[in-house]
């Protein structure tokens, strides 16, 4: 076994391992801070996959849209709405945790019977290494052209969705829903563009 | 280094085999190797970023008309070395209702991110730990990892400063890294090419006139700004702005931890700096190409002679642009006011957005259009 090998094999448990239990402490820990920063540790675990996996363009993608925009905006989001507020004890939490907790169990023994059952072919094809940047780049202007361009109209869409959620006065004036406890954080007095001013005077 | 051009010293190869005609073995030699590379650039780091510390300290005097520092050693030389060791014995604090872990983890995550992306910068053909394909896009990834550190430490310090101090820095982060990595497509679609290797020599074909700055004045100026901006520069230093949030997110820290905050700061002034004098004036090309000069004196590129003198002027005007850079950013820092986080975001998302969209589409249609000028 070779240098390079053995490192490998190392950094391959090291990061299964940060990626499996920094994943279990997401969804187990009761602080959701903890959980926003554990999971870009993990999304960072799997990126140290896809290096080891000769896939330096994926891995740094990776780390650009989901620990970079992806996490930051979640956390951003957290912490925006940082109030500590005691919730109600649900009523037969136990249960429930015990039930999602089967279902769970249920999934992983399901993956573990399509893993061993699979006829795995390794090695697999050999990495393209930095060629990738440009294959991928041909692959999603060619065939992969309709869901690329589908991808995004649904950016577009969320894009969209996002500003109409955000201008929240334009909704009010149309269909008046009614003020939640945030509300006195949002500068009422902004004036609407989406809708003449006529309507909102009356 | 482990390129092996045709012209060029390649000192891993001597190294290598100065080490196996010592009877080391193959791989043995390729570990020794190894960390050298690294040592080398995390040293140039950080003697770059005393030497900026020392040069803020005096430019900054000059501009309020005062000596500054002038005791510590010659012209004050040894200020930045002085403030070092204080903040190394310093007592290191951790407020009592602070998150201990949370605490100690932000500042790690601020500063490894801007180490890393040493990892691309080119002093010379040769002279980089690592021509990696991604190149730039690395540097693009890892500079997004830092605004999580800078939330962790300013949720974890457990002060309402600080908390803000850490959200103004992820806003101003996100908002400005779209125009940044819209610029720095410019530059990529003209040299066909990730790596910054490949972003110099495309530059460097007739010296001071194919420099991408006269291809890409826009993106040189939207890469600048946007790159104070992830810096957290004056004028875009409102993350720390001290008459509003006490120190932002390093309101609580003290010590290493409040030095590796300003380390990482400091670096990634520097690795900005750097990487515009990549991306826009020629890294390591001289205003005239060195081989012109070579074939004006008869003499081949390829001689040792040559072209160790080649690689010297190489990293010597690398850190001339990138000090000229330094220089101005200082400059700014100490003669602009600050700019309102309202009119931060607006420059940033309903100015730079369009105007780097517009400056990546009319690159395009030059590059279809005079492919000889614009890389085709």
């Amino acid at each position: 076994m070779t240098i390079a090998s053995t490192t490998q094999q190392i950094c391959f448990f090291l990061l299964t391992a940060t990626i499996v239990s920094g994943a279990l402490g997401v969804v187990l820990l009761s602080n959701i801070v903890y959980s926003a920063f554990l999971l870009g540790g993990v999304f960072m675990g799997v990126a140290g996959l896809y290096l080891l996996l000769n896939a330096s363009f994926v891995a740094a993608a990776q780390i650009l849209v989901y620990v970079g925009a992806v996490n930051v905006l979640i956390l951003f989001a957290i912490m925006l709405v940082n109030k500590k507020e005691d919730l109600k004890p649900i009523k037969g939490l136990q249960y429930r945790k015990i039930l999602s907790g089967i279902v769970c169990i249920g999934l992983f023994i399901l993956l573990v019977r399509v893993d061993l059952s699979t006829p795995w072919s390794i090695p697999g094809p050999a990495a393209i290494g930095e060629e990738s940047t440009i294959r991928i780049g041909e692959h999603l202007f060619t065939d992969y052209l309709l869901p690329f361009e589908l991808a995004s109209v649904l950016l577009l869409m969320a894009m969209i969705g996002a500003i109409v959620l955000a201008r929240r006065d334009t909704i009010k004036a149309q269909y008046s829903i009614e003020k939640d406890n945030q509300s006195e954080i949002i500068n009422e007095s902004k004036t609407p563009v989406l809708i003449d001013q006529k309507s909102i005077k009356n | 280094m482990p390129i092996l051009m045709n012209t060029g010293i390649d000192i891993e190869l001597s190294f290598n085999n100065a080490l196996q005609g010592l009877g080391f073995s193959k791989s043995f030699a390729h570990m020794l190797w190894l960390p050298l590379p690294m040592l080398v650039v995390l040293t140039a780091a950080l003697i770059g970023v005393l030497a900026t510390v020392w040069l803020e300290r005096k430019i900054s005097a000059a501009a309020q008309q005062r000596v500054g520092p002038e005791y510590a050693g010659a012209l004050g030389l040894l200020q930045p070395m002085a403030d070092g060791l204080k903040l190394l014995v310093k007592e290191d604090i951790i407020p009592a209702k602070a998150d201990k872990v949370l605490f100690t983890l932000g500042p790690i995550l601020v500063v490894i991110p801007v180490v890393l992306s040493w990892l691309i910068v080119p002093f010379g053909q040769n002279l980089l730990i690592s021509n990696v394909g991604i190149g730039i896009f690395l540097w693009i990834a890892l500079s997004s990892i830092q605004p999580i550190g800078l939330l962790m430490s300013g949720y974890a310090s457990n002060n309402k400063y600080s908390l803000l101090g850490g959200l103004r820095a992820a806003a101003q982060s996100i908002s400005y890294e779209i125009p940044l990595a819209l610029s720095v497509l410019a530059v990529v679609m003209m040299s066909n090419s990730l790596s910054t290797i490949d972003i110099v020599n495309q530059q460097n074909g007739a010296g001071i006139f194919s420099w991408n700055i006269w291809r890409q004045p826009i993106g040189f100026i939207i890469f600048w700004i946007c790159a104070l901006a992830e810096c957290e520069r004056l004028p875009f230093d409102l993350p720390e702005a001290e008459e509003e949030l006490v120190a932002g997110y390093q309101t609580e820290y003290a010590g290493m931890k409040f030095a590796l905050f300003y380390l990482g700061s400091y670096i990634n002034l520097v690795l900005s700096a750097l990487l515009v004098s990549i991306l826009y004036l020629g890294g390591w090309g001289f205003p005239v190409p060195v081989e012109w000069i070579a074939s004006l004196f008869k003499q081949s590129i390829d001689q040792a002679f040559i072209q160790v003198i080649t690689a010297s002027i190489g990293i010597v005007m690398t850190i001339l642009k990138t000090y000229l850079l330094v220089f101005l950013a200082i400059l700014l820092r100490w003669t602009t006011p600050r700019v309102r986080i309202d009119q931060l975001l607006d420059l940033g998302w309903k100015f730079l957005l369009p105007i780097s969209l517009v400056n990546l589409l009319f690159t395009a249609a030059l590059k279809l259009s005079f492919p000889i000028a614009f890389g085709g």
